[in-house]
């Protein structure tokens, strides 16, 4: 009697997994990677809230993505990939693509079309670096500096090098990237011959002089806390940092400090899906991420951090932030009064001379 | 009457066997006792770290990504400072295009971009680039001739014979490797998988006529003998791609790292570089590692030495207390172990920065002036003060479980002889605390000198560690090569220190408690 309980339960359980598998059986749970803080918390509370409350679907998250490639390297090794979407910067998505560990997409298949019927890509636009990527925000890095501390407020990212004028510590990154284009910037190379002249030895040693000038007076931070922080104290007068970041400390924590967007450094962030999962989970990667990039949706993140949504269809969409309520528009890197004077982080030419530049840049620093 | 016989047991074995047997199995019962937790370490720890420093030497990824090439270059003078032959060229074409189906090529030039800058961008181009050659000639004027040839079941076909296989080697080794890969993929190959370079492996095979049976193939080589196909100029479709191609230096680069054991992470990491030429001194304006692997011995001595100086009189103070006071006391020196690393690190930050707690204090009584604040952290200081906090528990710990085992009474005893209260202590409870001492400096260094979150932090430019380059080179870089070869170093830096610790002092003098 028993047996034939069992029996049975355990063959209607075959036939109805075999009937949803039929019909395309989504996963009901998704481990999604982020970078934590204000960030993943804005990536809940405009994605993935609404997308559970649409259908039920589990949420794990994991906080790793300043290490995915190297993880995803990993997990590709073991034959065990345990990540279904994964928030990356656009550096990181172009090499996992061509590493063959994320996934390739049709973008106008696979994501939303925006209210008026423009396909994904043209919304998208240029933003879609790589076919593995699908991109979700514009942000940048540039420099924040505290009011009461400078008696002349800077109107040039220059201000940086010059001491005298602006006294004080600065705060800035410890890598090369960014730090090298301004200091040439600043040396006189016009913005489109930055990285011909930096791909010299002589331009090299060039930037890294402009950089001596005030290295003494520079603190070196790698955590994006760092300069909130280290402005907040008056420990720097002037620093580098997101410009998420830089909204939190003036408008979150009324702290003395504006925003300077001269030569801002655009940077993309979006989703990759991991090569290979299980169908189950790819399709519900798929579904959630054509969720989550949809003209609202991408509109919404802006309400609860100052990211620029990627698609041109959210721009106008883009309202008031959710517990503050000031306008968020003026808060984006990519407003025309902010985005004056902007580069945009060139993936290929840093993935030729990361290696060696970081080298000098370290040897540059132990010294 | 058995005086010489051997002595037997109850069983009528001799009792030398029995006994060897039964400590046998006695040593086996202890072994399967063990077992669990040996597999647990061997697999989950000795295991990893093994393959994970195998990995400081391993530099298959050139034999396997572009084998042809490879082979061709070990036949190539790289003196005489001209550009490979043409072999190579064609040989890299079949390569590329391989990689790039398999999607290994830009793998291929990460790697090799640790030696060269601007490998990366050439692996990057020339796996979009090898799709665009002229090699559609070829596909073209074979199809011309069969359609079937479009049909990947034609070519499993024709190389299922090994005849064929032994005579057309290019072709079948192209069309083998295609395969093993979507069997791996657990695809199916399709006609349009079916790429131009396959096609130039069949002229390249055949141009010079081939002994086979195979109609097909006949036809191929008879055409050829008729009016032979037009010849594709690799070298010069390579240059279309990236003039770095024509560049002598980067085939010397891949020739130098085509081996499949490769010393060239372990140079790296003592700033030497491997080119060419032979091994070479790296340039002033990048020499790092030796600099690092020395401030990390340095700055984790001076933290252990700290940790002694600051963790003895309280170990003395926890011994010697009546219990219910020496538990209090004890609560707060593991507090420390409750708080997250990073909050205690930030506090930190908070007391030693310029515009920090302490600086205020120090301005406020008037011991400095506010232009004269002093620099106490994002330097070596901030380092060994925040470190030697956190590590502090770990002296007193073992010095503790040490000292409680001295009986008070060796003291009054001393000092009833006639021993002033400093000789009682130098010369008879110190040397009994020795133990506690090694103990817990073992356990501070080695931690020491594997920390990297509060040197990055703290460290700002001159109390950074080698692991934090570790770190970077795992996660950042991705060169996980160097990263083992670091790491492999670090290893044996500490190995060697506790063979000359044990040399010195001995490691029976360790003591971690009574």
């Amino acid at each position: 009697m028993k047996l034939t309980t069992t029996v049975l339960a355990t063959s209607a359980l075959a036939i109805s997994a075999g009937a949803s598998f039929a019909e395309g059986h989504l996963a009901d749970e998704l481990t999604l990677v982020s970078w934590g803080g204000a960030y993943q918390k804005s990536q809940q509370r405009a994605y993935s809230e609404p997308y559970a409350e649409n259908t039920g679907v589990n949420f794990v998250w994991d906080e790793s993505s300043s290490e995915a490639v190297a993880k995803l390297r990993a997990m590709n090794e073991a034959g065990n990939i345990t990540w279904d979407v994964v928030d990356v910067v656009a550096a990181d998505a172009i090499r996992l693509c061509d590493e063959g560990l994320a996934m390739e997409i049709d973008h106008d298949e696979v994501l939303a079309d925006a209210p008026d019927g423009t396909s994904a890509s043209d919304d998208f636009g240029d933003l879609i670096v790589s076919d593995c990527f699908i991109p979700q925000i514009v942000y940048s890095t540039t420099f924040g500096y505290r009011n009461d501390l400078l008696e002349k407020a800077p109107d040039s990212v220059c201000a940086i090098f010059d001491t005298d004028t602006y006294p004080g510590k600065r705060s800035l990154e410890k890598q090369p990237i960014a730090n090298l284009e301004w200091a040439l910037i600043c040396d006189g190379v016009d913005i489109s011959e930055v990285y011909d002249v930096l791909e010299t030895e002589e331009g090299q040693d060039r930037a890294f002089a402009k950089l001596d000038t005030i290295k003494d007076d520079t603190i070196w931070w790698s955590a994006g806390a760092e300069t909130p922080q280290l402005l907040a104290d008056g420990e720097v007068s002037i620093g580098s940092t997101y410009n998420g970041r830089l909204f939190s400390v003036i408008e979150e924590q009324n702290q003395p400090v504006s925003i300077l967007w001269d030569w801002q450094m655009f940077d993309l962030d979006g989703w990759i899906i991991p090569a290979g999962l299980p169908e189950d989970r790819q399709a519900r990667a798929l579904d959630f991420v054509k969720f989550a990039t949809d003209t609202q949706r991408l509109a919404d993140q802006a309400k609860y951090i100052s990211y620029g949504p990627a698609r041109a269809s959210s721009a106008p969409l883009v309202g008031k932030h959710a517990d503050l309520g000031i306008d968020m528009a003026q808060h984006m890197p990519t407003d025309p009064n902010n985005a004056q004077n902007t580069f945009l982080f060139n993936y290929e030419w840093w993935a030729d001379y990361r290696d060696d530049l970081d080298g000098k840049f370290q040897a540059w620093l132990a010294q | 009457m058995n005086e010489t016989g051997p002595v037997l047991s109850a069983d009528g074995t001799p009792l030398k066997r029995s006994l060897a047997r039964a400590l046998r199995r006695e040593k086996f019962r202890a072994f399967l006792l063990v077992s669990p937790l040996l597999i647990f370490i061997l697999v989950t720890f000795i295991a990893p770290i093994a393959d994970m420093l195998f990995r400081s030497v391993e530099n298959n990824i050139v034999q396997d990504t572009i084998p042809r090439t490879v082979h061709v270059l070990r036949g190539w003078d790289p003196d005489a400072n001209d550009l490979p032959p043409e072999e190579a060229f064609q040989a890299l074409y079949l390569d590329i295009s391989l990689a790039a189906e398999m999607k290994r090529h830009t793998r291929l030039g990460s790697r090799l971009n640790y030696e060269k800058s601007g490998m990366a961008s050439l692996f990057r181009k020339s796996g979009r680039g090898v799709g665009k050659f002229d090699a559609d000639i070829y596909t073209d004027a074979i199809e011309d001739m069969d359609p079937a040839w479009s049909d990947p079941a034609t070519w499993a076909e024709v190389f299922d014979d090994a005849d064929t296989r032994a005579a057309l080697p290019v072709t079948a080794g192209a069309w083998a490797a295609l395969n093993d890969h979507f069997a791996s993929q657990g695809k199916e190959l399709k006609k349009r998988d079916l790429e131009d370079y396959l096609f130039a492996a069949l002229h390249l095979d055949t141009r010079d006529g081939a002994p086979v049976d195979d109609p097909g193939v006949k036809a191929i080589v008879a055409a050829q003998a008729a009016t032979p196909f037009e010849p594709l100029d690799y070298q010069a479709a390579f240059a279309d791609i990236d003039e770095d191609w024509v560049d002598p230096d980067v085939w010397k680069t891949i020739q130098t790292y085509a081996a499949s054991y490769t010393p060239g992470y372990f140079l790296n990491s003592a700033d030497l570089q491997l080119t060419p030429a032979g091994i070479e001194a790296r340039p002033e304006n990048e020499r790092i590692y030796i600099t690092l692997f020395q401030r990390t011995l340095f700055m984790s001595l001076m933290i252990t030495l700290s940790c002694i100086l600051l963790g003895y009189p309280v170990a003395w103070l926890l011994a010697n207390l009546p219990a219910r006071s020496a538990n209090v006391l004890l609560i707060f020196v593991l507090l420390p172990f409750w708080t997250s690393l990073l909050v205690r690190t930030s506090a930190w930050k908070v007391l030693l920065q310029q515009q920090g707690v302490i600086n205020d204090i120090l301005v406020w009584i008037g011991l400095i002036d506010n232009a004269g604040r002093l620099v106490m952290i994002n330097n070596q200081t901030g380092t060994i003060i925040a470190m030697t906090h956190i590590l502090l528990p770990f002296m007193i710990l073992p010095l503790y479980s040490v000292m409680k085992t001295i009986p008070p009474s060796f003291l009054r005893a001393a000092k009833s002889l006639g021993a002033t209260n400093w000789t009682a202590f130098w010369r008879v409870y110190f040397p009994q605390s020795v133990p506690g001492i090694g103990a817990g400096s073992i356990l501070v260094f080695i931690l020491a000198i594997g920390y990297y979150i509060t040197p990055e932090l703290v460290g700002g430019t001159q109390g950074v560690f080698i692991s934090n380059r570790i770190a970077f080179h795992i996660s950042s870089s991705l060169n996980w090569g160097l990263a083992a070869a670091l790491g492999t170093i670090l290893l044996a830096a500490v190995l060697i220190l506790y063979w000359a610790y044990d040399r010195i002092v001995g490691i029976d003098n360790v003591k971690l408690g009574g």
